[in-house]
């Protein structure tokens, strides 16, 4: 066996200049334990938290979106509404957006749910507080409350239903739903750290079934309310900056409340002595998890969830709510899209960037010297940034791809699907727009081009996959496979054999579905599990499906046998490394070794893999993460210790890696500095006191 | 805040109608009963909530009762000694004290005592000590004599520190005073010198003490009037004889020295102390309680009848003889909180509202650890209180002195108000009043008339209040006499809020060059500096103040700087914009009560070129902190967060440096780390 069987060449690129929008809102559903995210892009992502915190779907943004609050109705409906004033709704298995409505009051700051959930209530700009009913395809605007002097910018309403709090400019109103008038009006201090600001702004209001109404406002207060009386109860004065966003917990024992200065607060229900049943709010535990503002947090049964400009996700468990010790009970900081931004020729050496509004085609460079393990090579030819291709209109882009050849281009909006062949002639590249793409290719949530760049396949958001036929410079469609009847659940991933026979689709939760191209017809579906695909590929020459799941699980399915392979049933049965499965990032990304069949290449954000079928699979005893590189040992020790799993740990946070050629990988990287640097700068604040 | 409740006599039978009084009180193993001993022959068990007597037993005529009947807590037994030798020992019970247990003992015996948890103890007169048990096992063993010839026990007590019994009593001899201190259980005996009387004239006419866990807070209260304490340890420290032991002051003038009768001094507990004896010379017999933290009179009971000039002390029961009878006084010492020291005085003026606001309480009081300060308001309170308590209707004719000011000239008036002052007694308040108003009167019908000196007179002898001449301020304030609303501020307890403003207003106003002419009392300022020089010398001279404290501290080294640190502002004070003349005025308006509701109203007055009084608030929270500061519990607490604060700073210092540090390092491996954009590397995966 040759040792030096994974000696390679990497490209290491960084230039891929991606920032994630910052998070504007989380919306927790305790049902389906789901957490809607939406950035200030306009772009809204669902996690699913019992899938190690998957990001499952994702609506792509819209320029004139800005999304400024999020929230579960009627069990698991979405809805949004933002600054254009209007208010959305949300297709979960279509992944498009219902319908739009507009509220008629300006710009939308707030919006929440009814506590039985059949009514949504919006606080708007011109200061009106409208109440819609839910209907079960619409909404539909049900009346106005008493129309408050500014905007209205953060809602609660009473769990009983009866009354709601609305934070204002200055002040905090609470209405009678049923007269829809405004019965106190507290007026919240503007004093900030004894200076008067112009304005105290009260970024949210919570109200609790004691008729305690908690606000936070702009001057760094916490602060409670008897509703009641229109009193005010207790002041905590947490931050010299804004206190942003607040979520308390369903039991109200515990809220959190998320700060300009990158804090986010913890806030129990304790009693004051240990034996009495008197309870106060007490402060108990700051996070300093972020570095900006912390836009919006929510707080689920066992995890206080925040985010904010610094764009991370962060779900940070309640220690004392979770039973189990395991990895679930980690910290876990999300900052990276769980799906594949860039796109890579391999024939051409070129890389495709998908930006929320523009592309960007590089070449890579190239080196004709040779090294040992760590060296960096002198370039002979730097990369080349080739085209930067913007789209039209305001709508993002979803998914891009170039084919293998490098000619052409294909990138899809919310609605339409754009397709450009590009002409290399020498140095010079020439882009042409494929016109007149048919009219059922609306909207594409993932294309695929076939290894030998002839076809297109496109997987429409109603379900459906086509199959194009590229020809120079036209198309021709040669087929559509409809969704399986009574589903409409959108097919997100696509993967097709070298060979071209065989397309394998997977939505979020169904199984995999493997097409056979030749005769156009559904060849089988590979039973459904419990986890969403992660990532999908089939092996060339074998036609094995590789497919990898949330739970770090990967499955190898034979596509000509229908079955599970003899190597994969073999993995079940001995089960991954411990150290495998902990890992908190899915894989994004499998490929294979043109020469080495028995080769799995996989990554996720924070490694790289080569999965060598022909070795024993680790057991929990052994080491995973091999250390490094052994110098001095025998070949013999090296046999003994060596195990399927080869492992490098170099390249992080790692968006994508493949293999050019048997001795060539591509790895791109976007180190967190660089996204940092390209943020505004933090709110200065000292560590360690004086 | 401590309280005297309504007294109530114990027996109608006149007890021990001799005029000398009882010869003791004494507890029993019941909390409620006590056994009274009078000077002849009779010895009583009260019981006090129901106010009524137990059991009585007299010796034959012919003896008589040499010692105070005590209780020994262990057996239930009553204990009392008669014709000085010959010890009694009964029960309830017995009925003839003849038939009960007898010993005749070897010497004379000059007080048995007996305490909760300790076996009695008999004290013979020759100053040796022993206990009841191995006395009556052999009453006739010789007993040693420890006093010199001519010695004589003037007063002692007996305590149990940490189960050790331990007896102190004091010992004179041709007016010199010796403290002896005996552990029974080792039979160690120190004997001390006390210094007793340092000036030639004061004779010490009481004993009291309380003890702390090494010390004896050994009270005395002096003929001078005023309370003193010596420290006693009670463990000797060093093997040398005969060490001496200095008084301190504790508070000043508690009684008048000049009292016919006795005076008698008995600690209530750590930080109260009861005074029996006349306030002055002239008023009749008072019963007063004291705090001794912070130095000020909690309560007082006049007791017209006369006293006996004897008082004990059991739990919250005083008893006292007033008149001819047998008297309780309950009373209740609350915790010694500031607030309650310093607090609303001015409501304590009214006697039915006695609510006590709960205070915290900073730290259980440990002992004397004296403060170093003396404070101005503290001082007014005593004054006030003095002459509160020495208010008489009886108001000598002063027809003379109305009249001449009706139509005398300004320099007759003088003369004439010198001689009645020179008459005038505190109790004649009214009538000053009544002068103050016939000047100011005359000083209305007439505008050039201003008897200014006449009016300070006045206002020197403390006993005016703004009610009692309403008048007086309005007019130093339309003559703008800065000195007089200075002293209006200082003595007057109840300057309206309205006034206060009005004279704030004057003092931020009025040009340097008019009060540089202005005789404005710098005492206030003066005595800041003063009072650090009297800290910072070693010797400490006798500061007789109230309020004053001689700072005995071990704190070392922390200490010092703490003390230095003060020098810093008084440094600064040169280039201070508000002149010495006008901070002392400035001082007058800070040292004032006022109320904040009404205060705030006027505040509003004060013209916008003076909005100095931004600053004057700052100052006023200052003025309140430095009085919390003040006070001597205070200094532990804030050396310790000194401390605290000063290990802190140098934690996050270092921790600021590390940072720093750390920063360099990442920048430096990011440099290293900092590849560029692109680059082509070699990877093997093994």
């Amino acid at each position: 066996m040759n040792l030096r069987m994974g000696e390679f060449k990497v490209h290491r690129v960084r230039f891929f200049n991606y920032v994630p929008p910052g998070i504007r809102c989380v919306a927790y559903n305790n049902q389906s334990n789901r957490l809607a995210v939406s950035r200030t892009d306009g772009t809204v992502e669902i996690y699913n938290l019992s899938a190690n915190y998957f990001q499952e779907k994702f609506f792509p943004g819209h320029e004139s979106r800005a999304t400024e609050a999020l929230c579960w109705a009627e069990g698991q409906r979405l809805f949004s509404a933002g600054l254009n004033g209007e208010i959305l709704e949300y297709d979960l298995q279509a992944l498009n957006i219902k319908y739009a409505m507009d509220a008629f009051g300006g710009p939308i700051w707030s919006m929440i749910a009814s506590p039985s959930g059949s009514q949504l209530l919006v606080g708007c700009e011109d200061g009106s507080v409208k109440l819609f009913q839910i209907t079960p395809d619409k909404i539909q605007f049900e009346r106005n409350f008493d129309r408050q002097k500014s905007r209205i910018l953060s809602l609660s309403w009473h769990p009983s239903g009866t009354h709601i709090a609305a934070g204002s400019i200055d002040y905090i109103s609470v209405f009678d739903v049923k007269s829809g008038s405004a019965i106190h009006k507290m007026i919240v201090d503007r004093q900030y750290m004894g200076v008067s600001k112009r304005k105290c702004i009260v970024w949210g209001v919570a109200f609790l079934s004691d008729g305690t109404v908690i606000s936070v406002d702009s001057a760094g207060k916490v602060q409670f309310w008897d509703s009641a009386t229109g009193t005010l109860v207790k002041s905590h004065l947490v931050a010299n900056a804004d206190v942003q966003s607040i979520a308390v917990a369903d039991q109200e024992d515990s809220f959190v409340v998320g700060t300009a200065e990158g804090t986010v607060f913890h806030f129990q229900l304790v009693s004051v002595t240990s034996n009495s049943t008197e309870k106060q709010w007490v402060r108990t535990k700051p996070f300093q998890h972020h570095t900006h503002d912390v836009r919006t947090v929510a707080h689920s049964p066992t995890a206080l969830i925040s985010g904010g400009t610094d764009t991370h996700l962060v779900i940070r468990p309640l220690m004392e709510k979770v039973e189990v010790k395991n990895y679930d009970a980690a910290l876990r900081k999300i900052t990276f899209p769980h799906r594949r931004l860039i796109s890579c020729s391999k024939k051409r050496q070129l890389l495709l960037f998908q930006f929320a509004h523009h592309l960007e085609l590089w070449r890579l460079g190239s080196t004709v010297a040779t090294g040992k393990n760590g060296d960096t090579l002198p370039l002979s030819k730097n990369a080349d940034h080739l085209l930067h291709l913007k789209t039209k209109g305001p709508e993002n882009i979803i998914c891009s791809s170039i084919s293998p050849c490098g000619s052409w281009i294909a990138y899809s909006t919310a609605s339409r699907v754009f397709l450009y062949r590009l002409n290399y002639e020498h140095d010079n590249i020439s882009l042409q727009r494929v016109s007149k793409m048919p009219a059922f290719l609306r909207s594409a949530l993932q294309i695929l081009f076939s290894e030998d760049s002839a076809k297109l396949f496109v997987a429409s958001n109603q379900g459906s996959l086509h199959i194009i036929q590229l020809l120079e410079g036209s198309f021709k469609h040669l087929h559509t496979f409809q969704p399986q009847s009574g589903t409409v659940e959108a097919m997100c991933l696509l993967a097709v054999s070298p060979d071209g026979n065989w397309l394998a689709a997977s939505g979020t939760s169904a199984g995999v579905h493997v097409y056979n191209v030749k005769h156009l017809k559904l060849h089988c579906t590979v039973p459904a599990y419990n986890f969403p695909v992660t990532a999908l590929a089939i092996a060339p020459n074998t036609n094995n499906l590789v497919i990898a799941h949330s739970d770090q699980q990967v499955f190898e399915y034979s596509i000509p046998d229908k079955q599970y392979t003899e190597w994969s049933r073999n993995v079940q049965k001995q089960g991954f490394h411990h150290l495998w499965l902990q890992r908190d990032t899915p894989i994004t990304h499998i490929s294979f070794h043109p020469k080495r069949p028995m080769h799995i290449l996989l990554h996720d954000a924070y490694m790289f893999c080569i999965i060598d079928k022909s070795l024993p699979l680790p057991n929990d005893k052994t080491v995973l993460y091999n250390p490094l590189p052994p110098t001095n040992e025998s070949d013999v020790f090296r046999r003994r210790t060596a195990h399927a799993f080869k492992i490098s740990k170099i390249y992080k946070p790692l968006l994508f890696m493949d293999l050019l050629d048997e001795r060539t990988l591509v790895a791109v990287e976007r180190p967190l500095d660089d996204i940092i640097a390209q943020l505004p700068p933090p709110i200065k604040k000292k560590k360690f006191g004086t | 805040m401590a309280a005297l409740e309504e007294e109530f006599t114990l027996s109608a039978v006149t007890l021990g109608a001799r005029p000398d009084g009882l010869l003791g009180v004494e507890q029993t193993d019941r909390t409620d009963h006590f056994l009274v001993t009078d000077r002849s022959r009779t010895v009583i068990l009260y019981k006090v909530s129901d106010q009524k007597p137990l059991g009585s037993w007299s010796v034959k005529q012919g003896q008589i009762i040499t010692c105070p009947a005590v209780c020994n807590f262990q057996t239930g037994e009553h204990i009392v000694v008669h014709d000085d030798k010959v010890l009694r020992i009964w029960n309830n019970e017995d009925v003839n004290l003849d038939k009960v247990f007898k010993a005749t003992l070897s010497a004379e015996v000059h007080r048995v005592h007996s305490v909760q948890g300790a076996e009695p103890v008999v004290l013979f007169r020759g100053g040796a000590a022993r206990g009841l048990e191995a006395l009556l096992a052999e009453p006739q063993q010789k007993i040693e004599t420890v006093l010199s010839d001519g010695e004589v026990i003037k007063w002692t007590k007996f305590f149990v520190v940490f189960r050790h019994p331990v007896i102190v009593f004091i010992t004179e001899k041709d007016g010199n005073h010796f403290a002896y201190v005996q552990m029974l259980h080792s039979r160690n005996l120190s004997k001390y010198t006390l210094l007793l009387e340092q000036e030639e004239k004061s004779v010490t006419r009481s004993f009291t003490a309380s003890v702390d866990r090494k010390f004896i807070s050994l009270m005395t209260l002096s003929s001078d009037g005023c309370v003193y304490e010596t420290l006693i340890p009670i463990y000797p420290s060093d093997t040398e004889k005969n060490q001496r032991l200095v008084r301190s002051p504790l508070l000043k003038a508690v009684v008048s020295g000049a009292a016919p009768n006795g005076v008698t001094l008995a600690a209530l507990d750590p930080d109260h102390v009861a005074v029996l004896g006349a306030p002055l010379p002239s008023s009749k017999e008072c019963l007063s309680i004291w705090n001794t933290k912070f130095q000020t009179l909690q309560t007082s009971k006049e007791l017209p009848q006369g006293t006996s000039g004897q008082l004990w002390c059991y739990g919250e029961h005083l008893f006292l003889l007033h008149g001819k009878c047998l008297t309780v006084v309950p009373c209740r010492c609350g915790a010694s909180s500031l607030a309650g020291a310093l607090g609303k005085l001015r409501r304590a003026q009214d006697p039915g509202s006695q609510t006590m606001p709960h205070f915290v309480n900073w730290e259980v009081a440990q002992g004397c650890e004296p403060g170093a300060q003396k404070s101005e308001q503290l001082r007014r309170i005593l004054r006030r209180k003095k002459s509160e308590v020495s208010l008489q209707p009886e108001v000598p004719a002063s027809e003379q002195l109305l009249s001449t000011i009706k139509n005398g000239s300004e320099k007759h008036i003088e003369v004439e108000l010198r001689k009645f002052l020179a008459k005038w007694t505190p109790d004649s308040h009214a009538v000053l009043g009544d002068v103050v108003a016939a000047l100011l009167g005359r000083g209305e019908a007439e505008p050039s008339f201003y008897p200014r000196s006449c009016l300070m007179q006045l206002l020197q002898t403390h006993a005016l209040s703004h009610s009692l001449c309403p008048g007086l301020m309005d007019t130093a304030l339309a003559k703008a006499d800065v000195q007089m609303l200075q002293l209006c501020l200082r003595h007057f307890p109840d300057v309206p809020e309205s006034l206060t403003c009005a004279c704030l207003k004057i003092f931020l106003s009025i040009g340097d060059d008019s009060l540089q002419g202005a005789h404005v009392s710098m005492e206030s300022v003066c005595e800041h500096s003063s009072s650090e020089q009297d800290e910072s010398t070693e010797e400490q001279p006798e500061i007789l103040r109230n309020g004053f404290s001689p700072g005995d501290s071990n704190c070392g080294t922390c200490e010092q700087e703490l003390r230095e640190e003060p020098q810093g502002p008084a440094a600064e004070a040169a280039s201070c914009p508000v002149t010495p003349k006008r901070a002392a005025l400035l001082n007058g308006i800070l040292g004032s009560a006022y109320s904040e509701t009404f205060l705030l109203p006027h505040l509003k007055d004060i013209p916008a070129q003076h909005v100095t009084i931004m600053d004057w608030i700052c100052l006023l929270l200052d003025a309140n902190f430095t009085v919390v500061l003040m006070i001597p519990e205070a200094k532990r607490l804030l050396i310790n967060l000194y401390k605290f604060v000063k290990s802190q700073i140098s934690v996050y210092s270092e921790l600021n440096k590390i940072e720093v540090s750390f920063r360099e390092l990442q920048k430096l491996n990011q440099e290293k780390n900092n590849r560029g954009l692109y680059s082509i590397e070699v990877l093997e995966l093994f």
